[in-house]
């Protein structure tokens, strides 16, 4: 049957027909969607884990035991799961285990742009890099076949043009041959202490050496030989752009970029005039071709910044470039925070308040966009809390009191609680504020310990925020009403004063939650065109649904686009001629 | 068949549809026996971000993104956003578009203006231009909302696929209880010159 998959859900599907019986993972974009989607399998038990590194041991919990198990991420997760990733490389498996990874070329959506490649080769685990959906639904059901010949995880590379890309897939069936799950215990292969783990590191050193090897004859490390002036060795997404803007060229695709196919890399170098290497980000495939002593042109014409296109990979072999339109420069349009948000009055409150806002990753971070403007750092999941204990360490009291950490719900839970632990029994001062939206929103509203229910839409236990906070040590501890400004305020800048932790939790979910009874919008308000004297105070939060109409009375007005509002009230607090009033 | 790719670009505002209609476009290709790739970027799309899909089809499609300079059709959603991405469409390519503005929040908040003459820009550099009133004739049609499908209507009556795989698509992507409203406003679409 053919269907038109995403690159996740053809993963999703692929994992479905290799017999997986665990999915674990913590959202990220553009990783998202697959475990999105494996919940369509019931054969597969599918759940988010609270962060990677949970996400992997639960997986590898599963194959240990015999089961295949997916685990799926972005690439920066894959950082905070490098530390069980590394030592399963010297366990290897019992049950296949294929690990996603999901990188950011271009930072679409992402903090950083690191190159997922470099953790095979640092880890010693192979890794598989599929160019579309096609390839996505078959390179995931050969990673387990890899898997469990060579006693290895797995890492399956996509990009965001692959993960988010969609194309023609046909579709198999789930193999009968599903690996049961049972107790079989081999300390020496999988208790990795000093004497065991120094036998296994010599089985990784042979394993890499012996799939560099075989990978000379896999199907998906091809050749395929057109003029033989310009040879291109390539893999995933720029596979397809050099297709597109060299139709003529010859090509070295491999489907399996770590270990490298050396002696076939060799093998066809020697075929073409001219060798290059294309790849998006760093110089992976290259620096290792130009250390076996061939001769390749790569980064000297390809960028390392940023993602390819087809005119990039034109522009770089110094072909024409197409005519196109010019355009003149226009407003940006960035996303922001929907009307009716609950982080809004927080972060108008910090910018009043002048806070030194430590940020983290989620929605919020859109408080860093003009006009709240109140987000000072973001640097990974759950580094706000750390941060603020470092910063007020070392400034002045009372600059001290100016430090906030922000932080959502589902980041708290991930890795922000460890933070918390360590500003509390280090004795540091300053204000922690959970926004509890009740959501991993971000990501597209997912499920967390949080919010009360799982994955597979299970009711479940809710981790209580404030008993949580109380029971690591933190003595103060206040629940809010984001959307009360004068609530807001008072208590934000109270705990700010105060020379201690304290943890500020705001209570009202996010507007896109659609499970009902959570989130309820009140009535939309409207702008009374009499009243309002285009003193512009209403702007100042930026919410979507109020425009100023420059055109509107002597000097401009507001306007509240009904459609949009929420009702959250919000803009009305900050309207002092009581302008802003219930549509009728 | 023959071996011409034919590039359409979507271009709009997050929470506009966008990805919707691309998801009804690549059925429709699929179903009338073509090869068919489509890429996006979301994530932030819901948050009224751009947004731009890029649909391509033929006998084999490599890259699913349309290169600089090549698209056929520029299937607009808002003015500014199609403006925007006009140098993904080659000269003498066709634009369909929603004949509506969008404030960015710059422009909400006052601090700069939304550009003069977005349409007649766009009819500058390609005068195979159809503006269209998708909000009025989708309520016309009976729902407000299913302007998209208006603008759908109007894009597949420049394209040579046979009627009936539109309407299969529609069938198949659109709610059931939506589907009566979405197939008149496709049909209004599909009669506009």
């Amino acid at each position: 049957m053919k269907e038109i998959l995403s690159g996740n859900e053809a993963i999703a599907r692929g994992a479905y027909e290799a017999g997986v019986k665990v999915a674990c993972a913590y959202p990220g974009t553009p990783s998202t969607e697959i475990l999105e989607n494996t919940i369509r399998y019931r054969e597969i038990d599918s759940s988010w884990a609270t962060n990677e590194k949970v996400a992997l041991e639960v997986g590898i919990g599963a194959s240990f035991v015999g089961a295949r198990s997916l685990v799926t991420m972005k690439h920066v997760g894959v950082n905070v799961a490098a530390d069980p990733l590394f030592t399963l490389s010297y366990t290897g498996v019992n049950g296949g285990l294929v690990l996603v990874c999901a990188d950011d070329p271009e930072l679409h959506s992402s903090q950083n742009e690191q190159d997922s490649r470099n953790y095979a080769k640092f880890a010693k685990v192979p890794m598989l890099e599929p160019g579309d959906s096609q390839e996505c639904l078959e390179f995931t059901k050969l990673a387990y076949e890899i898997s469990e010949k060579y006693d290895t995880p797995v890492l399956l590379r996509t990009t965001t043009r692959i993960s988010h890309s969609k194309s023609v897939v046909n579709l198999g069936e789930r193999t009968d041959q599903v690996r049961e799950a049972k107790i079989e215990k081999n300390a020496a292969k999988f208790v990795m202490l000093p004497g065991n783990a120094r036998v296994r590191h010599v089985v990784v050193e042979d394993r890499t050496v012996q799939l560099s090897k075989d990978g000379c004859n896999m199907p998906i490390n091809r050749v395929e030989m057109r003029d033989a002036k310009v040879g291109v060795i390539t893999a995933g997404i720029s596979y397809q752009h050099v297709r597109e803007a060299l139709p003529e060229a010859s090509v070295l695709k491999l489907g399996m970029v770590h270990p490298l196919p050396f002696d076939l890399i060799r093998e066809f170098a020697a075929k073409v005039e001219k060798l290059y290497v294309v790849e998006e980000l760093d110089p992976f495939i290259e620096e290792q071709v130009k250390a076996i002593g061939i001769p390749v042109i790569g980064k000297e014409i390809i960028s390392i910044c940023g993602e390819l296109t087809p005119g990039r990979v034109r522009k770089a072999f110094g072909l024409p470039e197409n005519a196109q339109a010019a355009v003149e420069k226009l407003p940006g349009r960035p996303p922001n925070m929907c009307p009716g948000c609950p982080h809004r009055g927080v972060f108008y409150t910090l910018n009043q308040l002048k806070a030194y806002v430590s940020g983290d990753i989620g929605c919020y971070t859109l408080g860093f966009m003009p006009p709240l403007s109140a987000m000072d750092t973001c640097v990974c999941m759950g580094a706000s809390i750390g941060m603020a204990t470092g910063a007020a360490k070392v400034l002045s009291p009372e600059e001290r009191k100016k430090v906030v950490a922000v932080i959502g719900d589902s980041t708290f839970l991930h890795t922000g609680i460890n933070g918390l632990m360590d500003m509390v029994y280090n004795k540091g001062a300053a204000t922690v504020i959970i926004l509890d939206n009740r959501i991993t929103a971000m990501t597209g509203r997912q499920e967390n310990p949080g919010s009360g229910h799982t994955l597979m839409n299970d009711p479940t236990n809710a981790v209580d925020f404030e008993l949580l906070c109380k029971a690591i040590g933190v003595k103060n501890v206040r629940t809010i009403n984001p959307l009360d400004l004068d609530e807001c305020r008072t208590v934000i800048s109270e705990e700010m004063e105060r020379p201690e932790t304290s943890v500020i939790i705001t209570d009202k979910p996010c507007v896109l939650i659609k499970r009902e009874g959570i989130f309820k919008a009140g009535a939309p308000l409207q702008v009374v065109d009499e009243s309002c004297t285009g003193c512009r105070a209403c702007l100042k939060i930026g919410c979507p649904a109020i425009e100023w109409v420059p055109a509107s009375g002597k000097k401009g007005k507001a306007h509240i686009d009904p459609l949009l509002c929420n009702g959250c009230d919000v803009c009305s607090q900050l309207c002092k001629f009581s302008a802003i009033q219930e549509a009728k | 068949m023959s071996d011409k790719v034919t590039n359409i670009v979507l271009v709009g505002v997050g929470g506009q549809g966008i990805l919707l209609a691309a998801e009804i476009l690549s059925e429709t290709f699929m179903l009338a026996g073509f090869d068919v790739k489509k890429s996006e970027i979301h994530g932030m799309s819901q948050r009224g971000g751009s947004v731009v899909s890029h649909v391509r089809y033929g006998k084999e499609v490599f890259s699913p993104m349309v290169p600089e300079g090549e698209g056929d059709i520029l299937f607009g959603f808002e003015l500014m956003e199609s403006y925007r991405y006009l140098s993904l469409l080659k000269p003498g390519g066709t634009v369909v578009v929603n004949d509506l503005c969008i404030a960015p929040p710059s422009v909400l908040v006052g601090q700069e203006t939304y550009p003069a003459d977005m349409a007649l820009k766009i009819q500058e550099f390609c005068p195979d231009c159809l503006l269209v009133d998708g909000q009025n004739l989708a309520i016309e049609a009976g729902n407000a909302r299913a302007a998209n499908t208006v603008l759908l209507g109007a894009v597949s009556k420049r394209l040579d696929i046979e009627e009936k795989y539109w309407i299969e698509a529609i069938e198949k992507m659109v709610p059931k209880k939506a589907l009566e409203v979405n197939l008149k406003a496709f049909q209004m679409g599909r009669g506009l010159k």
